[in-house]
């Protein structure tokens, strides 16, 4: 078994008094996909967002720990320089930088052409065109993954990757996924696409902030298509 | 002469090849203070100019249909510790002309100056300006830039103006742009303007939309920081049937910097239409975490952020 990459124990976080997430106890090993499903608003987005160290989300209790060392003591652009990205779920415009800015941002250790091809954005066209409103959601969540992939990263956390993908272009997105693990990365999947999740190695499932069950991505998914739940008893992980 | 070399070295400065504003199929004008360096006009471009002893008088007159291909250059400039240079500039576009200006103003080794322009500019039928205004200034602080200017957009013109302050220190700025909009015309008016320790910026832009269908766009771009401020008025009056005009402006405020935007719009006829939309504050933390993300420092990210806002 290889060792783990990034360790969650009983960890809680609240916000504006609302307990978002609660005991979780996860791990993440070294080249391994992990799946996490969950209905809306079970707090899968909000363990990103905490993992990355975005403002604003901060643990009340327990540990993360990446490669051994304290995850949450780190400010967001350390962890992004240990090796941690993020595809994120609602990438957001940015007037005046173009594409290729975008991707060439930060220590990457991959050509920007080539992870635009990588999820099917032709270079020649895309690379030179500014990230603003002007993209599609589609287009601007493939320019997401294409500026993770060019991190390289040791860690890649994927927020949903194909919600507002067009169906031609789903296998690209989908085959990110395992390039990722060849190149030795560990995979954060969130994402509700059934099939996405049981390619992954494990699975765990998420309910009302709560990790309800982990294991064999097949009997995950298989429990949370038909609502078996111990936490909610099948009353809040539907979509 | 002494100020052409300045002025080379200046061009080499920025970027630009002095050997291209300078060739023979280019008009150009080059002066300093109130002395006019250089001046030609070519086919289909006409430039007069008049040195005084507290002005320096420009008209510039594009025939009628003429598509002048290459930029017209207009470089003002100071090369001297202090001074003043005025300009009263005439400018006007014949029908169906077209054609690029573009006006560098040279202010990064005076300590101190005033640099005041009085422009009105007429664009005739179907004509089409694209003017392009980039300031360089020093870090004194003490430089004053007065641009104003009226400008009237004929029937199915297009007017695009971009003015552009980022480099140095701002010193006072005091913008004043009032435009007509004819029939069928466009006015889309730009500003960007980077404002750091004691800068003051004042910035009024008005789109007059006079004619059924005009157009008209005032967007503006400012960054303030240390203890500048900035007040912003884009102002957008829809006269005409079928009239569409907005106002777009984002102000980002650091440290003890102010900034103060003032949208105003307003409509006289039923089937014109006026938006605006103005955002103030510090840097969007969306786009702060987006960058930070990727490995940037907080303080790399912000300056990001500003400089693509002002590219």
């Amino acid at each position: 078994m290889k060792p783990p990459l990034l360790e969650l124990s009983d960890l809680t976080v609240e916000i504006g008094g609302r307990r978002l997430l609660e005991g979780i106890d996860l791990t993440v090993r070294s080249g391994e996909v992990h799946a996490l499903v969950g209905a809306n608003g079970s707090g899968k987005t909000t363990l990103a967002r905490l993992l990355m160290g975005a403002e604003g989300y901060r643990s009340s209790a327990g540990a993360v720990r990446f490669e051994g060392t304290d995850l949450l003591a780190l400010p967001m652009h350390e962890r992004a320089r240990r090796g941690i990205a993020i595809a994120w779920q609602e990438p957001v415009a940015l007037e005046g930088l173009s594409i290729a800015d975008y991707l060439g941002c930060g220590p990457v250790k991959q050509p920007a052409a080539a992870c635009l091809e990588q999820v099917g954005l032709d270079p020649g066209e895309y690379l030179e065109r500014p990230l603003d409103r002007g993209l599609s959601g589609g287009e601007r969540r493939r320019i997401e993954l294409a500026a993770l992939l060019s991190l390289g990263p040791r860690l890649a956390i994927l927020d949903e990757p194909t919600a507002g993908i067009d169906l031609s272009s789903l296998p690209l997105i989908e085959a990110a996924i395992p390039a990722l693990r060849r190149a030795g990365a560990a995979v954060l999947l969130i994402t509700h696409e059934e099939t996405l999740a049981r390619q992954a190695d494990v699975a765990s499932q998420i309910c009302g902030g709560r990790i309800v069950c982990s294991g064999k991505p097949e009997r995950v998914v298989d429990r949370y298509k038909h609502r078996v739940c111990v936490r909610c008893e099948g009353e809040r992980c539907h979509d | 002469m002494t100020e052409l070399r300045a002025l080379r070295d200046a061009f080499a400065m920025i970027g630009e090849d002095p050997a291209e504003v300078l060739a023979p199929d280019t008009a150009h004008l080059i002066a300093h203070g109130h002395q006019v360096i250089s001046s030609q006009s070519i086919p289909g471009v006409r430039l007069e100019t008049h040195g005084e002893e507290d002005c320096i008088k420009v008209r510039l007159d594009i025939a009628p249909g003429g598509n002048i291909e290459k930029p017209i250059h207009l470089c003002f400039g100071l090369f001297e510790r202090f001074g003043t240079q005025n300009v009263d500039l005439v400018l006007t576009l014949g029908a169906g002309a077209r054609a690029t200006v573009w006006s560098h103003c040279l202010f990064t080794l005076p300590l101190a100056a005033r640099h005041a322009m009085t422009a009105r500019v007429e664009l005739g039928p179907d004509a089409e300006l694209r003017s392009n205004e980039t300031h360089y200034h020093g870090l004194s602080g003490l430089i004053e830039v007065i641009p104003h200017a009226i400008v009237r957009v004929g029937p199915g013109a297009r007017y695009i103006a971009d003015f552009s302050l980022v480099q140095g220190c701002v010193g006072t700025l005091d913008i004043d742009y009032a435009v007509a909009v004819e029939e069928g015309g466009v006015a889309e008016l730009t500003s960007k303007v980077y404002g750091h320790r004691s800068d003051r910026i004042r910035i009024r832009e008005a789109v007059s939309l006079d004619g059924a269908g005009a157009r008209g766009l005032v967007k503006t771009r400012v960054a303030v920081e240390d203890d500048a401020s900035a007040e912003i008025v884009g102002a957008t009056y829809g006269n005409a049937p079928g009239a569409r005009g907005h106002v777009d402006c984002m102000e980002i405020v650091r440290g003890r910097a102010t900034a103060r935007a003032v949208p105003e719009v307003s409509v006289s006829h039923p089937e014109a239409k006026v938006t605006h939309e103005a955002a103030i504050g510090s840097v969007d933390a969306r786009q702060l975490e987006t960058l930070m993300a990727r490995g940037l420092a907080p303080d790399d990210a912000v300056d990001r952020i500003i400089l693509g806002m002002l590219r």
